[in-house]
């Protein structure tokens, strides 16, 4: 019951955080004088043709109105009309957001199995060259630009080698196809979060290391792969798939540069794309979508430690 | 926080990547004060190299796709690169400072709103947040630097809350209390200076994200606008060179690299390597 009543908690708190955001979202996005309507019909056009225009959006109501019109209106995934091609924002959005979806799903499952390999690899070595080796790597990845690692691909492999292609498609035919025009964006994606993946997944097994009864199995002869695989690994599981959820989410920043170096369809594209063209409704609504997946994997970081934690799971 | 050492630990030698780091600083440091009189031509000069030009010892990180020295576009640069996100990173840390100060000192409903409010803008993702606000404010050099500071006050602030609440609890603030210290006192003597290691080492990761972000921003086109140039934009006007495998799209992002991963190195080093890095 108190396991249920914490997760219910942070729930409801997430619920409450996306809350305020889009408040923030909202306020930020429609402060500016000068609203859709000189977007739209430029600065010379007729008092009668925006005043038209402004009813017809809607945007002679008081803002608090226009807020929880456009509320119930993401809530019922239909996030208004774009002002540059007057499409409505959930058809532009929907095919978006599966690309790119499938992109983040395809770098999390290159990233999470491999990061986890090299953490729990380098607390088994702990202190050996290896160790270092891959701890050093992990802090550069970390303070590393997405576009250098891209730039760097896209010359090696797509320009010089001629393996991969600088474009990025969610098309699919083949295996050899999709390792062409995926590989480099996945792979620029997953070096970014594996980085951090790889020393949490350490620091979180090093933590359990450095207790008694792990002391306890060494002095009984256990071999160091044992004590950390079956010994250690089960406790650490907890932060670890906490460490796991939580770098997913730096994947949101990352896939912005990475969906415009390749000019992948997908969902980041459309939002830069939407801000250039200063289509406001369109930004709010991509704005929206990321944080939502934001407190979503945040949420998801936070469930595992609580559901790791034997002392929460009485009764 | 790492165990603590015992007070009489010998002086060890100061660790290879620290010392890297520190001179990688140091050197980036100088580019940014001095870089534009270092330069061998002003930020538009056409050298007479042609466009994409590869290295050589006239012009020793090749031509941009003007025909433009990269060694002096980088130089101009290094200003705007390392100097705006300096400034937002210093503004974003006195401000979350204070907050978090204010926030622990305080508490109550006080507390509770900052917090509330932190939270709320840390779950929108750094980029996220600079496109909204760039869509709706523009570029010009004061939004970006607002913009990078209040992305980077939420995490500034929640450090510095829970080092002055841990602070707080000490014997020797309840000493201080007890011989009749006031608020202003304990904050400036007691908590304060105990604090400024952490928050220290915490300015140097935030400025490592604020140039990450800055850098990535001006590459998606929405940073600093030409004619000025911060190495993310020189990324971004030399893209094309990409096919070529011309220097000019590379050295720029290299040199954003050798800053960022100096800083890291160097904070990694002095603070211990198995504390997090939280973006």
């Amino acid at each position: 019951m108190l396991m249920l009543g914490m997760i219910l908690r942070r729930v409801c708190g997430g619920l409450l955080t996306l809350l305020v955001v889009s408040v923030v979202v909202f306020v930020g996005a429609s402060i500016l004088p000068g609203d859709a309507t000189e977007a739209i019909l430029g600065q010379s056009a007729s008092p009668e043709a925006v005043a038209g225009l402004r009813q017809a959006l809607g945007l002679d109501l008081p803002a608090p109105e226009r807020y929880l019109r456009w509320l119930a209106g993401l809530l019922t995934g239909d996030p208004g009309i774009s002002l540059i091609n007057r499409m409505p924002i959930g058809q532009l959005i929907g095919p978006r957001l599966t690309n790119s979806l499938f992109l983040a799903a395809l770098t999390a499952a290159v990233a999470v199995p491999l990061a986890l390999l090299l953490g729990v690899t380098s607390a088994i070595w702990r202190g050996t060259a290896y160790d270092r080796v891959t701890n050093i790597t992990a802090v550069s990845l970390v303070s590393v630009p997405e576009f250098l690692l891209a730039t760097i691909g896209v010359i090696l492999f797509a320009v010089q080698l001629r393996w991969a292609s600088a474009m990025a498609t969610p098309v699919v035919d083949s295996l050899g196809g999709a390792l062409r025009t995926l590989a480099l964006p996945v792979l620029t994606l997953s070096f970014g979060i594996m980085a951090q993946m790889v020393r949490m997944t350490r620091a979180a097994l090093l933590g359990v290391l450095d207790s008694s009864y792990i002391e306890m199995a060494r002095l009984k002869g256990v071999r160091p792969a044992r004590l950390v695989l079956r010994h250690a690994l089960p406790n650490a599981a907890g932060p670890i798939a906490n460490a796991v959820a939580l770098n997913l989410s730096s994947l949101l920043g990352g896939v912005i540069i990475v969906e415009v170096i390749f000019s992948y369809p997908g969902l980041a594209k459309l939002a830069v794309d939407a801000v250039e063209t200063r289509d406001m409704p369109l930004v709010q609504a991509c704005a929206m979508i990321f944080c939502a997946a934001f407190m979503i994997l945040v949420l998801a970081a936070d469930l595992c430690s609580i559901l790791s934690n034997p002392r929460l799971r009485v009764r | 926080m790492s165990a603590a050492a015992p007070i009489t630990a010998p002086r060890r030698r100061i660790p290879a990547a620290v010392q890297i780091g520190i001179a990688l600083v140091l050197f980036w440091a100088t580019l940014a004060a001095f870089g534009p009189y270092l330069a061998p031509y002003s930020a538009g000069y056409v050298v007479n190299a042609g466009p994409f030009a590869p290295m050589s010892t006239a012009y020793p990180l090749g031509t941009d796709y003007l025909g433009r020295d990269m060694l002096s576009r980088i130089l101009h640069g290094a200003r705007y690169t390392v100097g705006v996100a300096l400034l937002a990173t210093v503004l974003a840390c006195l401000a979350g400072t204070t907050l978090g100060l204010l926030a622990a000192v305080r508490r109550g409903w006080i507390d509770a709103l900052i917090s509330r409010a932190a939270d709320a803008l840390i779950s929108i993702p750094h980029l996220m947040f600079a496109l909204v606000v760039v869509a709706a404010f523009g570029t010009s050099l004061p939004v970006l630097v607002l913009m990078a500071a209040v992305s980077y006050v939420p995490g500034s602030f929640r450090i510095s809350r829970a080092l002055a609440l841990d602070i707080n609890a000490m014997d020797f603030i309840q000493v201080a209390r007890a011989r009749g210290e006031g608020t202003a006192y304990i904050l400036r003597e007691e908590i304060l200076p105990n604090m400024l290691f952490p928050v220290m080492t915490d300015l140097g990761l935030r400025f490592v994200f604020v140039v990450l972000l800055l850098s990535g921003l001006s590459f998606l086109g929405l940073g600093i606008q030409p004619p000025n140039a911060d190495w993310g934009a020189l990324v971004r006007e030399n893209i094309v060179g990409i096919y070529e495998a011309a220097p000019a799209v590379v050295v720029p992002a290299v040199a954003i690299a050798i800053l960022t991963i100096g800083i890291t190195l160097l904070i990694d080093g002095l603070s211990g390597s198995n504390h997090e890095i939280v973006r």
